[in-house]
């Protein structure tokens, strides 16, 4: 009796896999193939929740670059700087504003009436933005930003149609102008021809794709602190489940010997 | 061996002391060690057992959850985010919850579906079939309610959508949806009441029913893959002949099954606990807001299926009755389903193929509940729709007539 | 033709087997469950917001005037701190007899306490201002000889509840319900600020 359903199960896995092979060949190729324009829709964060230095990394963006408007209202410094193994001098003397104490949320200053008056709407709590938009998202918003003389903002965002936040990191990327290709938008967004870079900035390209990508990093880890001990106990936990399936069926296998 | 009729060893000790008092030995003998279960169950036959596993897991889970869960509208939210960031394993606690709710429609939906496949819901066990489908609308219930909690902007929308169905019932609609919500849209109130209601009210019916559900099973023994009544044949001593004590054998092969469930559990509940956005939707984690709805507003995976049927309707009232139709129609399967043969292993082939097409319309319809509902998704919707009534309407015609000759006389322990 | 399961006596059964795999099985399922109580059984501590909230606790010395006495909550408990003068100083030693404990031998306080006066510098008692009986809180009763506590009585603390009397190093007399002397936390001063619940980087007065 099992043995059929062992067979449907392995034809199903088989049959799986390959799916999931070709689906994903497709999609590659579907990329470097294209030839037409900036497939920015496909942009990937890459970012990996494991790798402490770049969390760290992304801490120190965040904080200088981020926190003058956005809060973090769930984290608190403290519980950032054990995870991400940031000594308390560190903290003290990089991360945490004057007057705040290690154990207080990580809360911006930026009074919420003033940023409605000038932005026309509050920075969002950021917490949870990976999570609600996914990291995919988050990364191509960072780096999805254009000049665009028709606002009076003076700037646009590919990911992000009409957003309020100004370009903060142009000093950073340089700006750059967006020439879309022709046709309608579509269901992603408008489809680019290619970007023009209007002002260097003081990074390189690469340079400024690791700095999107650390702060995209961690702002992964905000959304959920407790991911990566998680996945490590699961492990154990799987593991020990098994041993204990295998056990069971043993056992049942043994009593089973009776039924005729 | 004797039956369960011969008296009871006699016990000295505690046991002596207890058995005094309480009915422990019969109670062991009765429903486990002389509980005679059919010798042939096969893989449909674990998802009962694995039903209770995940109503004992919510329920354990659930009551540390509201440990430190706020109800409020104001507090909800960020009583979720503390459970999952500074509660000592809040965040474990918190998607053992929402995992378990999945996994216990998963496990309900192929423990239903089996007793499609064998006629588990035919006489002497229609009141057990219907103990079934009490249980499982008070699930959906629970599970809606439970959904509301977190706060989130699906919380808070999705739970807006599903009230305002009742609104299309004539006459008392409208009143009625504000009598629910308890305010003139889903607010504090709202939250407060279904709080209530998913901790405690609906729990307690649920273990009622589920409780109703396994005396009545217990009544009549449990049907099997083959269909046939084992207590039609005993040998001398009383037992059926294709009978085994439900313990040891069936306790140690349902554990078994235990350990697969909790392994797959396991992987989804550490390492994809929102399973793609099926689980746990991304909308919900953006804190409930009044004034801006999420792009793609769905129930979770479990109710897409008559979401489906209620949009695949252009007309809203009846689309909300047909809604309602589509699961009233499972109470009635006893009484449309004619055929004197219980298993599909014996029934006619116009029987597997109309079973055939009910599964691919109820699946279909699931992924399509999940989708916008535009271009082809449309028509598609709507031909499932009908096929799944034609399924339920037409039985009483299509069932008529079947002959049992092939049914055999003793269990077989072929595959389906 | 089926049978009935073998009955127990027949000679295929193999119990050693079964007995050994029983005992594997019921073992691990055992440890499986342990396991899998500790995160529900690790809930109930104090979470990271319990933890944070029971943060030290800061106090401006300049704003207390000798004689005085102020109550801070530190992790849900209220601290007593006396700004003790030179004559309630005097009134500490002199009744040694009447006290239960007053080389503080079994009292809980921090070691860099142990000593005449029960504190870091002498003129700032802290204590922990729950009665070591049952965790009223005992009253402020600084003047010497008030009629109801006895001509003799030195200055300190009367709890209302049952009756425990502590002198003005928060020792516990003699025939008070309480056993212990009031609790000391760990304490160390910052210039002119008092700081409960970190000691001092020497151990000594900082």
């Amino acid at each position: 009796m099992q043995n059929r359903w062992m067979r449907i199960a392995i034809t199903l896995v088989a049959g799986l896999a390959l799916g999931s092979g070709v689906a994903l060949a497709a999609e590659e190729a579907g990329h470097e193939g294209a030839g037409h324009g900036v497939e920015w829709q496909h942009w990937k964060a890459g970012n990996e929740v494991n790798n402490q230095a770049s969390l760290q990394r992304g801490a120190a963006n965040f904080v200088n670059y981020c926190m003058g408007c956005h809060s973090l209202k769930y984290m608190r410094y403290q519980r950032m700087a054990e995870d991400l193994h940031i000594s308390t001098e560190q903290l003290q003397a990089n991360l945490i504003p004057t007057g705040a104490k290690p154990t207080d949320y990580m809360l911006s200053s930026f009074p919420a009436a003033d940023a409605e008056a000038w932005f026309g709407r509050a920075p969002p709590d950021l917490s949870l933005v990976a999570r609600a938009r996914g990291t995919d998202w988050v990364y191509r918003f960072l780096k999805g930003f254009y000049v665009d003389k028709t606002r009076p903002i003076g700037t646009n965002n590919l990911a992000l149609e009409g957003a309020a936040m100004p370009a903060v990191l142009s000093d950073l990327e340089g700006v750059k102008a967006v020439v879309f290709a022709a046709g309608p938008a579509g269901p992603e967004g408008r489809e680019v021809e290619h970007f023009e870079t209007v002002a260097a900035g003081r990074l390189k390209s690469e340079e400024f794709d690791g700095f999107v990508r650390d702060t995209v990093n961690f702002l992964d880890y905000a959304g959920d602190p407790s991911q990566v001990r998680r996945r490590s106990i699961g492990l154990w936990v799987v593991l020990f489940l098994l041993v204990f399936t295998a056990f069971a069926w043993l056992l049942k296998k043994e009593y089973w010997k009776d039924v005729h | 061996m004797g039956g369960n009729n011969d008296a009871l060893p006699v016990r000295t000790g505690f046991m002596g002391w207890l058995n005094k008092r309480l009915p422990v030995d019969q109670f062991m003998r009765d429903q486990l060690t002389g509980y005679y279960a059919p010798k042939n169950f096969n893989f449909w036959y674990f998802f009962g057992v694995l039903s209770l596993v995940a109503l004992v897991l919510q329920l354990v889970t659930g009551i540390f959850l509201t440990m430190h869960y706020k109800v409020g509208e104001t507090t909800a939210f960020d009583s979720v985010q503390y459970i999952m960031r500074e509660v000592p394993y809040g965040d474990l606690i918190r998607y053992m919850h929402s995992t378990g709710a999945s996994a216990f429609f998963i496990v309900v939906y192929l423990h239903m579906f089996r007793a499609f496949l064998y006629g588990s819901y035919k006489g002497p066990r229609e009141l057990l079939w219907l103990f079934g489908m009490a249980v499982y609308l008070a699930l959906m219930a629970e599970a809606f309610m439970g959904y509301v909690l977190p706060w989130g902007n699906m919380s808070y929308w999705g739970a807006g959508v599903i009230v305002n169905i009742f609104g299309t019932i004539p006459v008392i609609g409208p009143g009625l949806v504000d009598w629910i919500r308890g305010d003139y849209g889903i607010a504090d109130a709202t939250l407060n009441r279904f709080f209530s209601l998913h901790v405690v009210a609906v729990p307690l019916v649920l273990l009622l029913l589920v409780a109703l559900h396994l005396v009545a099973l217990r009544q009549n023994g449990s049907n099997n893959p083959d269909g046939i009544e084992i207590k039609e044949k005993k040998g001398p001593d009383g037992i059926p002949l294709d009978g085994i004590p439900f313990h040891p054998y069936y306790t140690l092969k349902d554990l078994v099954g235990v350990g697969v469930f909790l392994i797959l559990f396991a992987v989804v509940m550490f390492f994809v606990p929102t399973f793609g956005g099926l689980f746990l939707e991304a909308a919900n984690f953006e804190p409930a807001n009044p004034v801006s709805t999420p792009d793609e507003i769905a129930p979770v995976w479990y109710f897409t299926p008559y979401y489906a049927i209620l949009r695949a309707v252009p007309n809203q009232r009846l689309g909300a009755l047909l809604m309602a139709l589509s699961l009233i129609f499972f109470f009635l399967l006893p009484w449309l389903d004619r055929s004197p043969v219980k298993s599909w292993r014996y029934r006619p082939v116009r029987w597997r193929v109309a079973l055939g097409i009910f599964v691919v319309s109820f699946i279909g319809l699931g992924y399509l509940g999940m989708q916008k509902p535009e271009g082809l998704y449309v028509l598609l919707a709507r031909i499932f729709t009908v096929l799944y009534f034609a399924f339920f309407v037409l039985m009483p015609f299509y069932t008529r007539g079947e002959s049992t000759s092939r049914v055999p006389e003793r269990v077989t322990f072929h595959h389906d | 033709m089926s049978d009935h399961p073998a009955s127990a006596a027949a000679p295929e059964v193999d119990q050693d087997r079964r007995g050994f795999l029983t005992f594997a099985t019921v073992a691990t399922g055992a440890v499986g469950v342990a396991f899998a109580a500790v995160p529900f059984i690790a809930s109930w501590s104090p979470s990271e917001r319990t933890r944070a909230a029971g943060a030290p606790v800061e106090v401006d010395l300049t704003k207390l005037e000798p004689g005085q006495m102020v109550t801070y909550v530190y992790r849900k408990k209220p601290m007593y701190i006396v700004y003790r003068t030179p004559e309630m100083l005097k009134h500490i030693a002199g009744h040694e007899g009447q006290l239960k404990d007053p080389d503080s031998k079994d009292s809980e306080q921090p070691a860099y306490t142990r000593n005449a006066t029960r504190a870091v510098k002498e003129q700032y008692l802290v204590l922990d201002g729950t009665c070591t009986h049952l965790g009223c809180l005992p009253k402020a009763r600084f003047e010497t000889a008030i009629p109801e506590l006895g001509s003799d009585w030195p200055g300190g603390f009367q709890c209302p509840c049952h009756g425990s009397r502590f002198d003005l190093a928060g020792r516990v007399f003699q025939g008070s319900p309480a056993s212990t002397n009031l609790r000391i936390p760990e304490y160390s001063f910052r210039g002119d600020t008092l700081v409960i619940g970190v000691a001092p980087a020497d151990k000594g007065v900082a």
